[in-house]
């Protein structure tokens, strides 16, 4: 939703899922390097570092397709 | 979420790392730029209440399921999952998806086409002043009271969750939803509650995924909540001939009329917090279609909500206990289940996530409760009745105004239930009051051209008195339960729904009694408000996909299938 040629919503949740997304992937990473002595439950599966691609990629998808630059193009 | 001061033990559950704390600070800066980067666009009081009107379905369908998906809501029913089991899921698809349909494809054209602001703007146009004066004002101090009672209890939570001091969670909190409504309006309310919406399942869809994986699927799960539990805990409705037969003590018909006909009708169809958000789609279409979205996602909330109040049946070691026995015990109460199943998987930065989730669910239902708020304050009550001919613009600088004022109430009211706890029980029921009568009202005005003004405005305060006469009958006397909820073996849910049910029908009698002794207004002043003299644009030239009927038809199949697969 825009108005008068704004910035859509689904750009700030894009934006918001690229951020959050890097973050936990990057510590998802980061346990991978440096095991931590208290793992959570299922660690092995890792996932910090699947959900944090997942909603990487999600946000990259969203930030792109619904960039301002792009839009008012 | 009563007792709140006693349902936790001291110490605090979880520890953030540095990337959580990142993740979490990161959210509170894009809220308030959001908030920021819409204050332009608010300048008139179409844009600051209504949004301009402009909202596609899917925005508006999303921030409708968003304002109602509070953090409290989803700890307390994950919680109650655990202790009621299955059960608990009613309140999500009974309990609200035929209500959601039936607001979108029945009242939502009346709603629409008569352009009012504000469900009491409604009840001034189809029955007069008297009628919107009651409901605005019993809606307006409800409203900034629940907040106040909210916000005390995230702040609460916070504190055992996390360690945080409960003044500095109140205030951060509540300045941050101040600035980005005042500054945007209902806006930058929805702008920030679909992006709540979004945060609150990236962050929680996480624990029902690795619990099912732990527990090795839905039918392991049923099996070892069997063994640990009890198998009723994975049933919906078979368990719900007799009072005695499940643990809510609750029998079919109050499930069924009580909560899936009055209670789930009156909230969804004329609880203002969450009919706002509709009436600012752009179109018809779009107003009807955001219902129906809101009510396909809301069928999939049990996920995130319900199933890790199962899962911890099955694979939490520690068994769970009632408020009082964890403070005696140093052991963890229900209410935990929700961060005990986060801390179990969640490492550092999903652990932030989930917080965040938890963070965003508070704040879209307080900015829900502001919003809503400022809008009947400022229609309703100030214009109606203190100043009427105002230009646009102080109109707009009043609605932000209240919307700092009414944000100062709630923190207020979160002080004052932090004093003196029973408050909280009393509000809750205030509450209850007003819904079931108002939809009496609301629905035989749309559906019944006989229904007079003076039919409506009784029939609204018979049904508001009868419902506090019976919740203080029953207040007095404990055995006059037996009459209000038809049996004495009934529990606090089963009398809610009964006395929800009576004051409905209580409301439904006096309002036809009084209209068919009244005179009811003309057919040329009922245009636009009333089934029968309302022309609602037919929908013959879309394609099937296309209409909202449609979809309405697919959503209710699947809610009937979904019951059908837990009965």
């Amino acid at each position: 939703m825009r108005k008068g040629g704004g910035i859509s919503i689904w750009f700030f949740v894009g934006v918001s899922l690229l951020v959050n997304g890097a973050l936990i992937l990057g510590a998802g990473v980061w346990e991978i390097l440096y095991p931590p002595t208290n793992p959570v439950v299922l660690f092995r599966l890792h996932a910090n570092v699947w959900w944090g691609a997942a909603l990487l990629l999600l946000g990259i998808v969203y930030s792109l397709k619904f960039s301002p630059n792009r839009v008012s193009s | 979420m009563t007792q709140m001061a006693a349902m936790f033990v001291v110490e605090r559950l979880v520890h953030l790392a540095a990337v959580d704390v990142v993740i979490i600070a990161f959210y509170f800066a894009l809220v308030l730029a959001i908030g920021w980067y819409l204050k332009g666009q608010s300048g008139t009081g179409e844009d600051f209440f209504m949004a301009g009107r402009e909202m596609t379905a899917w925005i508006a369908g999303l921030s409708f399921l968003s304002a109602n998906l509070g953090s409290l809501e989803l700890m307390g029913w994950a919680a109650a999952a655990y202790q009621y089991g299955i059960l608990a899921t009613h309140w999500y698809w009974i309990g609200a998806i035929p209500a959601m349909l039936f607001l979108a494809l029945v009242m939502m054209p009346f709603y629409y086409i008569s352009k009012t602001h504000s469900v009491p703007g409604y009840l001034k146009l189809r029955f007069g002043e008297s009628a919107r004066t009651l409901s605005s004002v019993s809606f307006a101090f409800m409203t900034v009271l629940m907040s106040g009672i909210n916000m005390y209890s995230m702040a609460l939570v916070m504190k055992v969750v996390l360690g945080w001091d409960i003044n500095f969670s109140i205030w951060v909190s509540s300045i941050t939803v101040a600035v980005y409504v005042a500054l945007g309006g209902l806006r930058s309310a929805i702008f920030n509650e679909v992006l709540q919406f979004i945060l609150i399942w990236a962050g929680a869809l996480v624990i029902p995924i690795m619990g099912l994986i732990e527990a090795g699927g839905w039918t392991n799960l049923k099996a070892q909540i069997a063994v640990r539990a009890s198998s009723e805990y994975t049933h919906l409705w078979s368990t719900l001939g007799s009072f005695k037969d499940n643990p809510m003590g609750i029998h079919w018909t109050g499930i069924v009329f009580g909560l899936g006909f009055v209670i789930s009708f009156g909230y969804w169809t004329t609880d203002f917090l969450v009919v706002q958000r509709v009436l600012s789609a752009k179109d018809l279409r779009a107003a009807k279609m955001a219902p129906i979205i809101g009510a396909a996602f809301k069928m999939f909330v049990p996920f995130i909500v319900i199933l890790p109040g199962l899962l911890a049946l099955a694979v939490l070691p520690q068994k769970l206990v009632g408020e009082g026995a964890a403070v005696a015990s140093g052991g963890h109460s229900y209410n935990e289940v929700l961060p005990l199943m986060l801390a179990r998987y969640a490492g550092p930065g999903l652990l932030g996530l989930g917080i965040t989730a938890l963070i965003a669910g508070f704040m879209s239902g307080m900015a829900g409760n502001v919003s809503a708020f400022t809008t009947v304050w400022t229609y309703d009550i100030y214009r109606a009745l203190i100043k009427k001919n105002a230009s646009d613009e102080h109109y707009v600088k009043m609605g932000r105004w209240t919307t700092i004022i009414g944000v100062l109430i709630s923190v207020g009211t979160a002080y004052l239930v932090m004093s003196f706890l029973s408050i909280m029980d009393y509000v809750q029921a205030l509450f209850s009051f007003f819904i079931a009568p108002l939809f009496g009202t609301v629905v035989l005005g749309m559906l019944w051209k006989r229904t007079s003004p003076a039919g409506g405005f009784w029939g609204l305060l018979a049904g508001t008195v009868s419902s506090i006469s019976m919740w203080a009958w029953v207040k007095a006397d404990p055995s006059a339960l037996r009459y209000v909820a038809l049996s004495p073996n009934a529990r606090d849910m089963a009398e809610n729904m009964y006395r929800a049910l009576w004051s409905w029908i209580v409301c439904v009698t006096v309002t036809v009694v009084v209209s068919l002794l009244t005179k009811p207004k003309p057919d040329s002043e009922l245009v636009g408000l009333v089934y029968g003299v309302t022309p609602i644009p037919h929908e013959k030239d879309m394609a099937l996909w296309q209409r909202p009927i449609f979809w309405g038809a697919v959503v209710f199949i699947v809610f009937v299938l979904f019951n059908i697969y837990v009965w």
